[in-house]
């Protein structure tokens, strides 16, 4: 009987997470699939065909889609490199191609946000545990703002202010003292607002985290540290950052994958003339008119395939955490 | 602490300062946007001056008064936003309901089986938390096309609930974990069977977990960008991508305005779901740091 009653949950979660992975597989054989898809319009057509019967994938093409000019660009790259005058030349005809310059600003975006924004989460942190309790409430409350908030949206309003038009926008170009600058037509100015706002995006996350950290350090040992002569900043060396370590692999581990699928903030600051990312290469695929699902469909392998190579470490660690019995 | 909390006073006024300055950081642009959001587009965007936007001088110029309406007129009644707020509502609330009733169920199963399944959703809900959901998207797209689920509202929650679901499942396992197992056995020992003790012992003090969970889920829906601009027609719109089709056609009309207005009417809910659920987010959030 009771078995029955434990059964009968459990088999509705199995059946649910045979429905994801049944789910995944379909995604893998989509992906998959697109190897073989070289006539993106022939989906329209096989669309009213029977259902799945008659190849709905179109062609067997191999793995020429990944080879070509708009992913791994192997020709490109090769001639590229044949033909280098020095690093920066090949760095330079690397960016040309779509999915390296993809590639590089998603890189560049994850290196500098993620430690930025446990830093800057750090010391909001402190700053509100060790000294103005009294704006705990309000800094709480206003911190989450940014993090909640739709990142299309939160984007959005940070773009209109950086306009040239807007607050910001003359702001920036009174301290530059020049009146024609304009973030919009800058390539490493757009750069850094994305950067901005993703940390402005994300620091309250890792605050948050860390704050609920602060409230679990023994006060013992805080008083210890006092009594042997630690000044405060070597008590925050010695005694809080220590105790903050497992926290910070935790954020960073959130932080590295959210950082990762920068999105959102591109479409709204309409930043694709000067950076793209991997996840905004396949919407753009997706969203035209043409509906490029074999290209899609290839740089989103790529893209897990950085994940998985991002995440392994990580993956590992839980599994040997997991594996010895608790 | 009462001595170690004694600080001198430059630490003091180092510290307040820098709160203050992330404070105005992170709320004067809401503030900002939402003061904006009452004028023309001549003073949200002022060119002449700055102190404009405050003022509203060209806003009191072309409309008589220093505050208008007109950018969520021209959003809601014209360009037909209830509509995709209407989306919204559903969306969510579908969304929620499924998968908190199912993350329930099944989370408290997992929590009182004996195999170790909470590694694999551990595993499954990071690999969908890592994964950008629009690589998942353009793997739905063709069969969707093929049978003909494209554009609807319910394709769209269906796929939103799979990728919500061992996310909730993992939170929910975790939290049934938390009620001690004694609470459930001594109600089989007095004659309960499994389900009603699930139901008379576990519902009662299951509340504040299926809570923060929901609210999970919510935001998910309410926030997702990628899904839902890929998977509906634009009839189905709901609010995130139909604001992201103002921008399309907006911006060449003019009319930033509409825009503007459909950015306040966005975070509004968001706002007030802030006040009311503080405690329960920040609680979220750091479960899954505490315990690692």
């Amino acid at each position: 009987m009771m078995l029955l009653f434990i059964a009968f949950p459990i088999v509705s979660v199995v059946t649910q997470s045979l429905y994801q992975a049944h789910d995944q597989v379909v995604i893998e054989v989509e992906n998959c699939g697109p190897f073989g898809c070289t006539q993106e319009t022939s989906v329209d057509t096989n669309a009213t065909a029977a259902l799945r019967a008659a190849q709905p994938l179109g062609q067997w093409a191999g793995l020429s889609i990944y080879k070509d000019r708009n992913h791994l660009a192997f020709d490109e790259v090769g001639a590229a490199w044949a033909n280098r005058s020095g690093v920066s030349d090949f760095g330079k005809s690397l960016m040309n191609l779509p999915f390296y310059r993809a590639m590089a600003f998603t890189l560049t975006y994850t290196a500098v946000v993620t430690p930025l924004t446990i830093i800057l989460g750090f010391f909001i942190a402190i700053a509100v545990n060790a000294v103005a309790r009294a704006l705990k409430g309000p800094t709480i409350f206003f911190s989450l703002l940014p993090m909640i908030v739709t990142p299309l949206v939160g984007s959005l309003i940070l773009f209109w202010m950086v306009d040239a038009r807007g607050i910001l926008g003359t702001g920036l170009q009174w301290l530059a003292d020049d009146p024609t600058l304009s973030v919009k037509a800058s390539t490493p100015l757009m750069w850094i607002m994305l950067m901005v706002y993703g940390v402005w995006h994300a620091a309250p996350f890792a605050f948050i985290v860390y704050y609920a950290g602060l409230q679990t350090v023994n006060t013992d040992t805080l008083e210890a540290a006092m009594i042997d002569g630690a000044s405060r900043w070597q008590r925050i060396r010695y005694v809080v950052i220590p105790h903050l370590v497992p926290l910070t692999t935790f954020v960073a581990l959130i932080q590295l994958m959210d950082n990762f699928r920068v999105f959102e903030p591109i479409v709204s600051f309409s930043a694709q003339a000067h950076a793209t990312s991997l996840s905004y290469a396949i919407y753009n695929d997706l969203g035209g008119e043409t509906r490029l699902l074999s290209s899609a469909a290839a740089t989103s392998v790529l893209t897990i395939i950085g994940v998985a190579i991002l995440l392994s470490p990580v993956l590992v660690r839980t599994w040997r955490d997991f594996g010895t019995p608790r | 602490m009462s001595k170690a909390s004694a600080r001198s006073p430059s630490v003091k006024a180092l510290a307040y300062g820098f709160l203050i300055f992330w404070l105005i950081l992170a709320a004067f642009p809401f503030l900002w946007t939402l003061w904006g959001s009452f004028k023309v587009e001549g003073d949200f965007f002022s060119k002449a001056d700055w102190a404009n936007s405050i003022f509203g001088t060209l806003t009191q110029v072309e409309t008589g008064g220093s505050f208008t309406g007109d950018g969520y007129y021209g959003a809601w009644v014209q360009e037909e936003f209830w509509r995709a707020a209407l989306n919204t509502l559903i969306v969510c609330v579908f969304v929620v309901t499924i998968s908190l009733t199912c993350g329930t169920l099944g989370g408290y199963a997992l929590s009182r089986s004996t195999y170790r399944y909470a590694f694999w959703f551990l595993f499954f809900a990071l690999i969908f938390r890592a994964m950008p959901p629009i690589t998942l998207v353009s793997g739905y797209l063709l069969p969707f096309f093929e049978w003909n689920l494209w554009g609807r509202l319910s394709t769209t929650i269906v796929v939103l609930v799979a990728i919500n679901q061992p996310f909730t499942l993992w939170m929910l396992h975790a939290f049934f974990k938390n009620i001690p197992k004694d609470l459930d056995e001594s109600a089989m020992v007095d004659g309960c069977t499994r389900f009603q003790a699930f139901r008379h012992v576990i519902i009662p003090v299951m509340w504040p977990g299926v809570i923060t969970t929901g609210l999970f889920s919510f935001l998910l829906a309410y926030n997702d960008f990628a899904v839902t601009a890929m998977l509906l027609s634009t009839e189905n719109q709901t609010m995130v991508p139909k604001l992201a089709s103002f921008l399309g056609t907006t911006q060449t009309k003019g009319n930033v305005m509409f825009a503007v207005a459909a950015v306040v009417s966005v975070t509004a809910p968001l706002f007030v779901m802030i006040i009311f659920f503080q405690k329960q987010i920040v609680s979220g959030l750091t479960a899954g740091a505490v315990k690692g």
